[in-house]
């Protein structure tokens, strides 16, 4: 039976398993639209602004093992999914986005509603297509999903011209696809992965860094199997918290520029260096120049263009990481493996007197609320089992800082691209994966104004999300750099005007709440969790002078923290 | 030092924008680009030129690999090739400079493909240097107008780029 290109993309979407699509109708989806009434296999989630279609994808996608799936029209619809595209992008996010575009008869004539989305999203994109014939929708649709969500993973953009969404073929959904000039790495060399765990046998004092690639590849369990049986110190970057359980001893904290002490000390006196999913980012090293200056290091990732990018490394490993840990397991189990015990338990003896400082003890005895204090609370009353979204600045790193994760895909943050306004619509798309969970959005008054109308979106849903607002009436982490870099000029870093956010959630039919004494915050946050159906906006107003420790300023070493 | 580096490529629309893209995005330079397809219509092939440390050429030719529609690349830097050329230069001919301009081509094994009154023009095949010599060897003020191929490469011996 012939179908139109619009049922064909519905389709698609139907044998890929998509549960949801989040987007928003327009004039050049409109027959995609109307495919969509005529089914009920796919759902779809209306949101109040394309922005946020892409980042509740991603969010679900952050928190499944699925990709995320967005719809928009042409034009601004697409320019504005251009946000969350990017986001996805930055953190290796599988998430398919389609969008409408004019009828092809009319592309490059300045149509109303056209942009050249194939051009704009060319950078911030792992692939785009733009589909010029209905007999090739559906052979694009699985190629975009299979680049999606295969190798390194990330977005792709599927660009459908109105009249191709017209048009009928016979629909003929292919089972598999092969793309010549794409074939991902998945084992990686037998021969490097010798040397690399003879190299870390050899260690004296090893350090084990992991990312956001151990979460994406589901290498958690192997990843605990192989910390455990080396018995050495791990630290996670800000993507890749929970991939190896915080609660356990052998975990050091996050790294990098608000890291712990003990673990970006071990980090920069290491003499073996573990580097597994990870990318060497900016805000993990440091000053390149001073990064981990007496260590061999070992890099495991998916995607060779990782691989000694900014830091030049000794054994590089391509490929899945959950396949090669499992090799180094094999290995590391299949002979005696002798590793240097005594130089590992005197490594130890000198970070268990790293970690004796402390460094994330913060006043207790405050009249105001301390920001970390609420977080802490957070993770108490959830019993550290929430899923965790969060937006970007101080907040996100004290939510990262004390809310201890045990396990991967519980902690949504958008870390690369840093995009505020992340964290609500994500919380969306992570409630709708897991409707019976406890989903918590930890955030700024800042950042939650830059989503906010989905307030709207989780009412129509029913999305009982938590928003945990830190509200200190500033852009905390400007204020914070300002602070310490440029003499207290507090250059258009206040938050005026700010609105009454209890009545704001009442306005759009869910229940505010103002916390201002340290006193009321556990009772606050519990009443909050008691009101499982309902969302629940938590505006604590917290104590404006706190700033984000430890901090590695610019251009400084791991070594080089400043503490309190 | 300067790098060439031949790009295997789906001939499809847009591909040549993605390797354009990537290299002003993340700030490669690029001294010359030539793309045409090859005796199979569905490849195109790329012949770039471009400076940089070995680690930026390293970086370069992974993230040409990352393009989807990237079949192979290779730096032919790397081993022995050869490189070509191809350069039309139109010069102010007259009186008796006519005479010696064609024999300044017979000496760079140019060809005079075209003859008017005042011009000839000359063209010319060859390493980037070569054709480099012969216009210093013109002299400035008689070229009224170049145009280069940008180079052309491809590896000594029985080694071959293909799918």
């Amino acid at each position: 039976m012939e179908l139109t290109g619009a049922e064909i993309v519905i389709r698609c979407l139907k044998e890929e398993g998509v549960e949801y699509v989040f987007g928003y109708p327009g004039g050049a989806v409109l027959h995609i639209y109307d495919a969509i009434y005529k089914q009920e296999d796919v759902k779809h989630i209306l949101v109040r602004h394309e922005q946020a279609a892409t980042h509740a994808a991603d969010g679900y996608a952050r928190s499944t093992e699925k990709p995320g799936v967005v719809l928009v029209t042409s034009g601004p619809g697409a320019t504005n999914a251009v946000t969350g595209i990017a986001t996805a992008y930055m953190d290796s996010i599988p998430m398919v986005v389609i969008t409408g575009q004019v009828p092809t008869t009319m592309i490059g004539n300045d149509a109303f509603q056209e942009v050249d989305c194939v051009g704009i999203t060319r950078p911030c994109v792992k692939h785009n297509f733009l589909v010029k014939d209905v007999a090739d929708i559906a052979e694009t649709l699985k190629k975009a999903f299979y680049v999606a969500t295969s190798g390194r993973p990330g977005p792709v953009v599927v660009d459908i011209p109105k009249d191709v969404t017209a048009l009928k073929t016979e629909f003929h959904y292919p089972k598999k696809v092969s793309i010549r000039s794409y074939n991902p790495v998945v084992k990686g060399h037998m021969g490097q992965i010798k040397r690399a765990v003879k190299l870390m046998l050899s260690a004296k004092r090893p350090m084990i860094y992991t990312g956001g690639g151990v979460v994406l590849d589901n290498a958690s369990k192997e990843l605990t199997d192989l910390v455990q049986t080396l018995g050495y110190p791990i630290t996670n970057t800000l993507m890749g918290l929970g991939a190896y359980p915080a609660t356990d001893k052998q975990f050091l904290g996050m790294l990098g520029m608000h890291g712990t002490y003990e673990a970006n000390m071990s980090m920069h006196n290491c003499d073996v260096l573990i580097a597994i999913g990870a990318r060497f980012d900016d805000r993990v090293t440091g000053n390149i120049e001073k990064f981990c200056p007496t260590a061999k290091i070992i890099h495991v990732d998916i995607d060779p263009a990782s691989i000694s990018k900014s830091v030049k490394v000794d054994i590089p490993i391509v490929g899945s990481v959950k396949h090669v840990i499992d090799d180094m397991l094999r290995i590391l189990k299949d002979k005696s493996s002798k590793k240097d015990e005594e130089a590992i338990a005197s490594w130890w003896q000198q970070i268990e007197e790293w970690r004796a400082a402390d460094c994330l003890k913060f006043d207790t005895s405050s009249e105001l609320i301390k920001p970390q204090m609420v977080v802490q609370k957070l993770y108490e009353i959830t019993l550290g089992d929430a899923y965790v979204t969060s937006d970007v600045g101080q907040h996100q790193m004290w939510a990262a800082q004390y809310y201890k994760f045990d396990k991967p895909r519980r902690w949504i943050n958008s870390g690369g691209l840093g995009t505020m306004g992340f964290g609500l619509p994500a919380a969306m798309g992570v409630q709708l994966a897991h409707p019976n969970e406890t989903v918590a959005c930890i955030t700024g008054e800042g950042s939650i104004q830059m989503c906010i109308q989905e307030l709207s979106t989780c009412l129509q849903y029913s999305l009982p999300i938590k928003v945990v607002a830190l509200n200190n009436r500033y852009l905390g982490m400007v204020r914070q750099w300002q602070e310490f870099f440029y003499q207290k000029r507090y250059s258009v870093s206040y938050m005026e005007a700010l609105p009454d956010f209890v009545k704001l959630a009442d306005a759009y039919g869910h229940v505010g709440m103002r916390i201002e004494k340290p006193g009321d915050v556990e009772g606050a946050l519990k009443e909050a969790m008691a009101l499982k159906d309902r969302l629940v906006f938590m505006d604590f107003v917290t104590d404006q002078t706190e700033n984000v420790y430890p901090m590695i300023p610019a251009g400084a070493g791991l070594n080089e923290m400043i503490l309190v | 030092m300067l790098h060439i580096i031949s790009v295997l490529l789906e001939n499809e629309a847009g591909t040549l924008s993605r390797v354009a893209g990537l290299f002003s995005a993340r700030g490669y330079n690029i001294e010359s680009l030539t793309v045409a397809p090859t005796e199979d219509p569905s490849l195109s092939r790329m012949t770039l030129v471009t400076r940089g440390t070995d680690e930026i050429v390293e970086q370069i030719t992974k993230q040409l690999n990352k393009l989807i529609d990237v079949v192979k690349v290779l730096d032919l830097s790397d081993g022995p090739h050869i490189e070509r050329e191809m350069m039309l230069v139109k010069v102010q001919a007259t009186g008796d400079g006519r005479e010696e301009l064609k024999r300044l081509a017979d000496i760079f094994r140019g060809r005079i493909i075209d003859v008017c009154p005042s011009a000839y023009t000359i063209e010319i095949t060859g390493s980037g240097e070569k054709l480099d010599s012969f216009i210093a060897a013109l002299g400035h003020s008689k070229i009224l107008e170049t145009v280069r191929s940008g180079v052309s490469a491809i590896s000594r011996g029985d080694k071959s780029l293909r799918v």
